[in-house]
């Protein structure tokens, strides 16, 4: 039993600190939450020049290889300054499925530019009536000819605004929630028939809803088998929910340091509000929360990539729950604990807070992943 | 990072399972499966029999016949015989009193002491807690007065545990009105046979005798019997109260009453459906399993810390409180899952032996006591409260 970070994860954990702490406080993000595309191109840019960019994709595709492990240094660090730029959605959630169940002919066109920092890519696979439920795929790929045409809707599709490629999945067969017949394409962003309507998610991230009609494939666009889509698709969910966890510890760990130190420094009826002992025994629980949460974030990086799916769901799932209930209770408690100022814009309390709400909204919420939980035990 | 056991850590756990399932006498296994009354020679045979493989006192340097263990092994051991079903051991003497003799006890108290609590000849109890002093405990107000070779002890301790079975007690007592409480506190050694101390029973809400109240009325205590020095008590019983807490997180017992809940809830039938199908509880029951999954591991990553070097300081305080709600809650969806045979109050049948006939399913009757008897948890060893008032200070610098 070892918790410690390996060589290459206090590497990581040194490189992207300093990277956050030089070039990403909290006035740097506004100024990129203010630009063009709401997120940095220059970061993104630099997360590539650092070989973030090529974190989990196999040496073979120019990529550095890592585990799960690996990435939720990263995820941790990125939550800590609330980063925007779309690496969940190119790094997990598209260049991730592509390196599971890719064609060697997609990677070599694909990752090798993913770990340049030329390509963003977003998984479209969320649909406006889908809500959590994974099978629930709504969206119909026809076969015609040697081409597909896809057909239907896709719904908050993370980092949606900005990728050049979506692996989006549709129909070959069955009905709308059945767990086969789901297949997974590769679609580029240019492509005639697909409508992008791109938009800010409330926390700064940013998304997109999908509309595909007719938009024509090649039979090369799938990724992996036909209609055996939806086991990548959820390995692929839980590896995001992994970096999520990471990356939500991170961000509580901030939210607490600055609420501990607002207890210090502000000053009430004559002492610090710090001394109060109904606000020492809540920050008390909200560290806590954090240590369950980090403890669960742990476990389900070291399980995203279980071989057994069963072990995977159900150990992905706990934490999910964990980190959605320490990470409410932080978020709430510390705003409280702020006062007026924790819900300004202008305090960095708040942007925690929403972020924290919406890794909770992602994926499934800790009451979707209680059930799921407790149908797996 | 690797969560997994190492291959001797695994062999380690197995040897204690093995040596579990071949000593641990059947009846007793069964009476702590299923919450009935443990004898005092239920606690000592199992005792025994640790003491016989030299697996007492893990916590203890080998030079004094411990196991000097690494915080992991000392972990698996507990966490192990406690998922088997063995009775708990008694903490006084080996978690307690041992360690601060031999941190701070004189060398014949060493060589008198340690070797009959390893053996399980001397049952030790705790008297700190009084009637006036609970958490405030440094306010206390039992009183010694040197006289002679003999201090005179008089006064009154509470919620003394197993104290109808001890025949020693560690007390502390106030030795010096005149300084800074904390600073006036002796710990002595007292054999409960002396002269002038009077046990009664507290029977709690479950209608079990578990406390004590301990009476010293002019008590002769003779003068060596004074644990290190005069006004370091206070001192002692701190560090006495940190070994205390390890352990406290209670893993592998809660692991044990998760797999009861199951089992009764899987034979508990609502409208024709396993209570443990129903949404709202198989649900319930999921939410205290994930509590105790990042419980373990927390506990483990303490672990970890410790055995690489850092000292043990305030995840003693997360474990014990993260730890009692674990328990309460098992223990409250234990009660919950039996339904209206919470109600009936039959005491009788966690006697060992009882033949009667019981009050509906045989696994109810011990439930809604051992729940309302599980209060105690957050309330002992520093209230949960308290346990936030010193993370508060040691670990936010509040």
């Amino acid at each position: 039993m070892d918790f410690s970070l390996s060589e290459t994860q206090r590497m990581l954990a040194e490189t992207t600190d300093r990277l956050v702490r030089e070039r990403y406080g909290f006035e740097d993000r506004k100024k990129i939450l203010a630009g063009p595309d709401g997120f940095s191109r220059p970061m993104w840019a630099t997360f590539a020049e650092l070989g973030l960019t090529g974190l989990g994709i196999a040496e073979e595709h120019d990529g550095l290889g890592g585990t799960m492990g690996d990435m939720a240094v990263v995820a941790e660090t990125f939550g800590r300054a609330l980063v925007v730029e779309p690496y969940l959605p190119t790094l997990v959630l598209g260049a991730g499925p592509l390196g599971l169940a890719g064609s060697d002919a997609q990677k070599s066109e694909i990752l090798p530019r993913v770990v340049s920092g030329e390509l963003f890519l977003a998984l479209a696979h969320g649909e406006p009536k889908s809500r959590y439920t994974l099978c629930h795929v709504d969206t119909k790929a026809a076969a015609d000819g040697g081409d597909f045409l896809l057909t239907g809707a896709k719904a908050v599709v993370l980092g949606g605004d900005a990728a050049d490629y979506f692996l989006v999945s549709a129909r070959t067969d069955g009905t709308t929630s059945a767990p086969h017949g789901i297949s997974l394409f590769l679609v580029p962003r240019s492509v005639p028939g697909l409508a992008i309507r791109a938009y800010p998610n409330i926390d700064g991230t940013r998304a997109a809803d999908l509309v595909l009609d007719r938009v024509r494939v090649p039979a090369s666009a799938v990724i992996g088998q036909a209609g055996h889509g939806l086991p990548t698709i959820a390995h692929t969910i839980d590896r995001a929910i992994a970096y999520l966890c990471a990356e939500a510890v991170g961000a509580m760990q901030a939210l607490n340091a600055l609420t501990l130190d607002y207890l210090k420094t502000r000053t009430q009826f004559g002492q610090p509000i710090g001394a109060f002992q109904v606000l020492q025994h809540r920050m008390v629980d909200m560290e806590m929360a954090l240590e369950q949460a980090r403890s669960m974030a742990i476990l389900a990086a070291d399980r995203a990539d279980d071989p057994h799916p069963h072990e995977r769901a159900r150990a992905v799932s706990a934490a999910k729950v964990q980190i959605g209930r320490s990470g409410r209770m932080i978020g709430q408690c510390s705003v409280q604990m702020h006062g007026g100022i924790g819900i300004t814009d202008e305090y960095a309390g708040g942007h925690y807070f929403k972020r924290l709400t919406l890794i909770d909204r992602t994926f499934g919420d800790a009451d979707h992943h209680l059930a799921r939980f407790a149908a797996a035990a | 990072m690797d969560l997994k056991y190492s291959d001797e850590e695994r062999a380690f756990a197995d040897e204690v399972r093995a040596f579990a399932r071949a000593e641990l006498d059947p009846a007793v296994r069964d009476r702590v499966l299923n919450h009935k009354r443990l004898g005092k020679e239920d606690f000592l045979g199992w005792h025994r029999k640790l003491h016989s493989r030299g697996w007492v006192a893990p916590n203890w340097p080998t030079t004094y016949g411990g196991c000097g263990w690494n915080a992991v092994n000392r972990y698996i051991h507990e966490e192990v015989l406690a998922e088997e079903g063995a009775p708990p051991l008694v903490a006084f003497g080996v978690n307690m009193i041992g360690p601060v003799l031999i941190a701070f006890g004189s060398d014949a108290q060493k060589q008198y002491y340690l070797p009959r609590i390893l053996s399980g000849e001397d049952w030790w109890c705790q008297g700190f807690s009084e009637p006036g002093s609970g958490s405030d405990l440094a306010s206390l107000r039992t009183k010694a007065v040197l006289d002679g070779d003999h201090w005179v002890v008089t006064g009154q301790k509470t919620w003394t545990t197993l104290a109808q079975h001890a025949n020693l007690i560690f007390c502390l007592v106030r030795t010096d009105a005149s300084v800074k409480k904390q600073e006036g506190i002796t710990m002595l050694l007292i054999d409960m046979n002396t002269p002038g101390v009077t046990v009664r029973p507290i029977i709690t809400i479950d209608g079990e005798h578990e406390v004590n109240e301990v009476f010293f009325d002019d008590v002769r205590v003779p003068k060596e019997n004074i644990v290190g020095e005069p006004g370091k008590g206070w001192t002692y019983a701190k560090f006495l109260l940190s070994h205390e807490r390890s352990g406290i997180a209670r893993v592998g017992q809660a692991k044990r009453e998760l797999r009861r809940l199951k089992e009764i809830a899987a034979a508990e039938m609502v409208d024709g459906v396993p209570l443990i199908e129903t949404k709202t509880f198989r649900e319930k029951i999921a939410a205290v399993e994930i509590d105790l999954m990042a419980l373990e591991l927390t506990n483990l990553r303490m672990i970890a810390a410790e055995k690489s070097g850092q000292a043990p300081g305030a995840e003693a305080n997360m474990l014990k409180i993260k730890g009692s709600e674990v328990q309460q809650n098992l223990t409250e969806l234990l009660m919950e899952a039996v339904g209206p045979y919470a109600l009936p109050f039959n005491p009788d049948a966690l006697e060992p032996g009882w033949n009667g006939e019981p009050i509906g399913p045989e696994y109810a009757a011990p439930l809604a006591g051992t729940y309302f008897n599980y209060r105690k948890v957050s309330i002992y060893g520093g209230s949960n409260e308290i346990q936030r008032n010193i993370l508060s200070k040691s670990l936010l610098g509040l």
